[in-house]
């Protein structure tokens, strides 16, 4: 042994270390990945006990998903409710954050309301819409609080009006996720140079000014993280809507996202149409995050 | 040195924890669980893993005890969704000795029940992926016996995944006595008889007593039936309620079995989704109580539909078989309507029934002699069946044992007031024409009433709620078209 180079090569124990996430990754993700673009050129799925196919049919299935011509309703509904839910959100989350890591505020109790803010998320996000489901019933305790105080005299049927049911839903994923976000901008904004916002007290800048002129610019790199994942989290929005509206996406398919019509096929079996529909929501990311990217102005990769 | 040693360690240790979840597919080790960005964790815990997973293998083991040859199996696979079917073989079936939740004994042949609950068809997914592998299972794994319910009956009865009871010796004099509905639901489209049912659940109209004082100052179920004889009376009465201050129903789905049982055609023919006029009937007759206050959208079994239980949520009636006013309806709770005996029974608009189970033996059975017998004595023994009725108020599938318990006066139905109800249930029962059920049933009916809900709520209209139905039912039956 000692007759060996004394400088210990550690290396390989990286790519040795790297292999359960690349078996994982290869197993449950690329080629998962592939077996579905696959799939999605044949017909396939269970009419009762029967199975039928799989048979080729090459781009049956993504016409007869064009020529519904749901899934543009269905995008739609998707992006409506990624936005109602992200706005709202990034404000709140970048002013929390801007007091939290605000060292002149010297906020008491950040320790605590950063714990607070960010426990909506531990709630699992089924157990959350079923409490939304039940506070927000026709005769559920908000419409019978809001008639007794003369707000309203006929119970308001939440989850039968789209902008309602919307509502609650983006409001649910914006409580949820808010917590989280403020975390990631507060890490960017503490990762500043302290010297940077120094010098512009010294130069006589107001509170405005440093967010706009300092924080923001210097936080893009974070905000395009926040911004990707949560458009990708968003296009992905399942849960909340699945159990708040039991599955049907009422009222007429408003709140029926993507992963939901996704969804629709499995009590088939329904691997085609599922399949084509996977592809064309991962086309649709892929292009949507790109071109977040681009009008973030990130592509000269400084990171 | 002790770094290389280290790190030697823990990659062997983390292979192996990756590996454990190979080794066998009743076990999900942790690398399989993780989603990748987790990947990490699986690292700081193979150590704790690995013997986990080595010690659920030879539980998982057990399972396939090696049986001794002989004619017959020594294991009986039963598949179900509740604990009822499994209570009344233990309270009822005499040679049935129970060992723990999930398994017993019938003389020397050990019973295994595989209980799948119903939410968001597990139970459905579950069976018929055994069923499929039912060919290649050895002979103590195979299913033996499965029940069904009567909406996706067809579904399995129209497979040759089961056995025509006449296969097993089982012959129409036997089941003579039971109502001619439970038969039509598990005959396949041959004719032939694939299952059986111990019990029957004709609905009747539950009505509030007090309220039926307050409005129309009789409680007599006569009288009552009066007001409920036809749907136009029935509309008609819903109007005077309204006046009193009561919904007739909770929800418009209270009714929509009552239409849908008494259909003329087939939800779908050659493979066109058809809408009955009785069920379009119904959407129309909806549309009027809704719109005219008289009764809410709610879905069954929600919190807004249950509060007819109790006299402040101002219900007039339920559509319902015994097991609702028996079971469902809050009759335990102090101050509901039910466990002040404040419900009245009469027959309503239309004869209808809800829910019950039918017995399948499943093609490939090795214990089918024993089959046969579980299911001659469930369902045809008199006996037994009068156990049943007295013990767990169930409604059998027995005419002569019903004909008699509703001629005896000594038996009557507290919930009810002291009504018995038992010759209503079996008038209804003996009316019921059930030729009209196709294996699409479940889906249709469940995707129909979610479409309508917009149509009555005023968030589409008739022709786009239909739309609705029709895209939905597709999704879920790719092979229909409208």
């Amino acid at each position: 042994m000692k007759k060996k180079s004394k400088a210990v090569r550690y290396n390989k124990w990286g790519y040795i270390f790297l292999l359960p996430f690349i078996i994982v990754y290869v197993i449950f993700q690329l080629i998962p990945m592939f077996t579905t673009i696959y799939n999605s050129f044949f017909e396939n799925y269970m009419s009762g006990l029967k199975q039928i196919g799989p048979n080729f049919v090459g781009l049956k299935n993504y016409n007869s998903l064009f020529s519904q011509g749901d899934i543009w309703v269905y995008t739609k509904n998707t992006l409506v409710l990624w936005i109602m839910c992200f706005v709202p959100q990034i404000i709140l989350s970048l002013l929390l954050g801007a007091w939290f890591s605000d060292t002149r505020l010297r906020l008491k109790g950040q320790r605590f309301f950063k714990t607070v803010i960010y426990l909506p998320n531990l709630i699992m996000a089924s157990a959350f819409s079923m409490l939304f489901f039940t506070l927000f019933s026709d005769g559920g305790p908000i419409n019978s609080l809001l008639i007794q105080i003369g707000f309203i005299s006929e119970p308001y049927k939440f989850l039968s009006n789209t902008g309602s049911a919307r509502g609650l839903i983006a409001g649910m994923n914006c409580l949820m996720w808010f917590g989280n976000t403020t975390i990631l901008l507060m890490a960017g904004m503490m990762g500043i140079d302290t010297s940077l916002f120094e010098a512009s007290e010294v130069d006589g800048a107001t509170a405005t000014q440093v967010f706009f002129k300092i924080t923001l610019p210097l936080l893009r790199p974070i905000l395009i993280y926040v911004m990707i994942t949560s458009l990708i989290g968003g296009l992905q929005l399942f849960d909340v809507p699945q159990i708040l509206t039991n599955g049907t996406g009422d009222p007429m398919r408003t709140t029926m996202t993507l992963i939901m019509f996704l969804n629709k096929h499995l009590f088939s079996k329904n691997y085609g149409m599922a399949g084509a529909l996977s592809v064309l929501l991962f086309i649709i990311t892929a292009v949507l995050s790109l071109i977040i990217f681009k009008v973030t102005g990130n592509d000269k990769r400084k990171g | 040195m002790k770094k290389k040693l280290l790190s030697v360690l823990l990659s062997a240790a983390m292979l192996t924890g990756i590996l454990a979840g190979c080794g066998n597919d009743t076990t999900t080790a942790p690398a399989t669980d993780a989603p990748a960005a987790e990947t990490p964790a699986a690292e700081e815990t193979p150590a704790a893993e690995t013997p986990a997973a080595e010690e659920e293998t030879p539980a998982a083991d057990d399972a396939a005890e090696a049986a001794p040859a002989a004619d017959e199996g020594k294991v009986l696979n039963i598949y179900c969704w509740n604990e009822e079917f499994k209570s009344r073989i233990t309270d009822h079936y005499p040679d049935y000795t129970e060992i723990d939740a999930t398994s017993g004994t019938i003389g020397d042949v050990s019973v295994k029940w595989n209980i799948t609950p119903n939410a968001d068809n597990a139970y459905q997914n579950n069976l018929d992926e055994t069923l499929l592998k039912q060919a290649d299972a050895a002979a103590d794994d195979k299913i033996d016996l499965f029940l069904i319910e009567a909406d996706y009956a067809l579904k399995y009865v129209d497979s040759e995944y089961t056995m025509p009871v006449a296969d097993l010796g089982i012959t129409d004099a036997d089941l003579s006595k039971q109502y001619q509905y439970t038969k039509d639901v598990v005959t396949d489209s041959n004719g032939v008889l694939k299952g059986v049912s111990w019990q029957g659940c004709p609905g009747v109209l539950f009505y509030n007593r007090e309220a039926a004082k307050e409005v129309f100052g009789t409680d007599d179920p006569a009288e009552i039936q009066n007001y409920v004889k036809d749907w136009d009376t029935f509309n008609a009465t819903a109007a005077t309620l309204k006046d009193a201050g009561y919904n007739i129903m909770s929800s418009v789905n209270d009714s929509y079995r009552v239409y849908s049982n008494n259909v003329s055609k087939k939800w779908v023919n050659d493979n066109m989704i058809t809408i009955d006029d009785n069920i379009m009937k119904w959407v129309d007759d909806s549309k009027v109580l809704v719109d005219g206050g008289m009764t809410g959208t709610h879905d069954l079994w929600s919190d807004d539909w249950s509060k007819g239980f109790y006299p402040e949520g101002k219900v007039f009636a339920y559509f319902g078989p015994a097991w609702l006013v028996n079971f469902s309806m809050a009759a335990d709770t102090e101050g509901s309507i039910g466990n002040q005996g404040g419900w009245g029974a009469t027959e309503g608009p239309q004869g209808f029934f809800w829910g019950g189970t039918w017995i399948c033996a499943a093609t490939g059975t090795d214990n089918a002699s024993l089959v046969k017998d579980i299911m001659l004595k469930m369902t045809t023994d008199d006996t037994i069946m009068k156990e049943i009725v007295v013990a767990d108020d169930d409604f059998v599938n027995n005419s002569t044992v019903m004909d008699a318990m509703a001629q005896d006066t000594s038996y009557s139905s507290k919930i009810l007031g002291g009504q018995n109800p038992l010759g209503m249930y079996a008038n209804g029962v003996s009316s019921l024409d059930l030729s009209n059920l196709s294996s699409y049933d479940q889906g249709c009916n469940e995707e129909f009433q979610h479409a309508m809900k917009n149509y009555f709520e005023g968030t589409a209209t008739k022709e786009e709620a239909l739309d609705l139905f029709y895209k939905a039912v597709v999704e879920k039956y790719p092979e229909l078209s409208y």
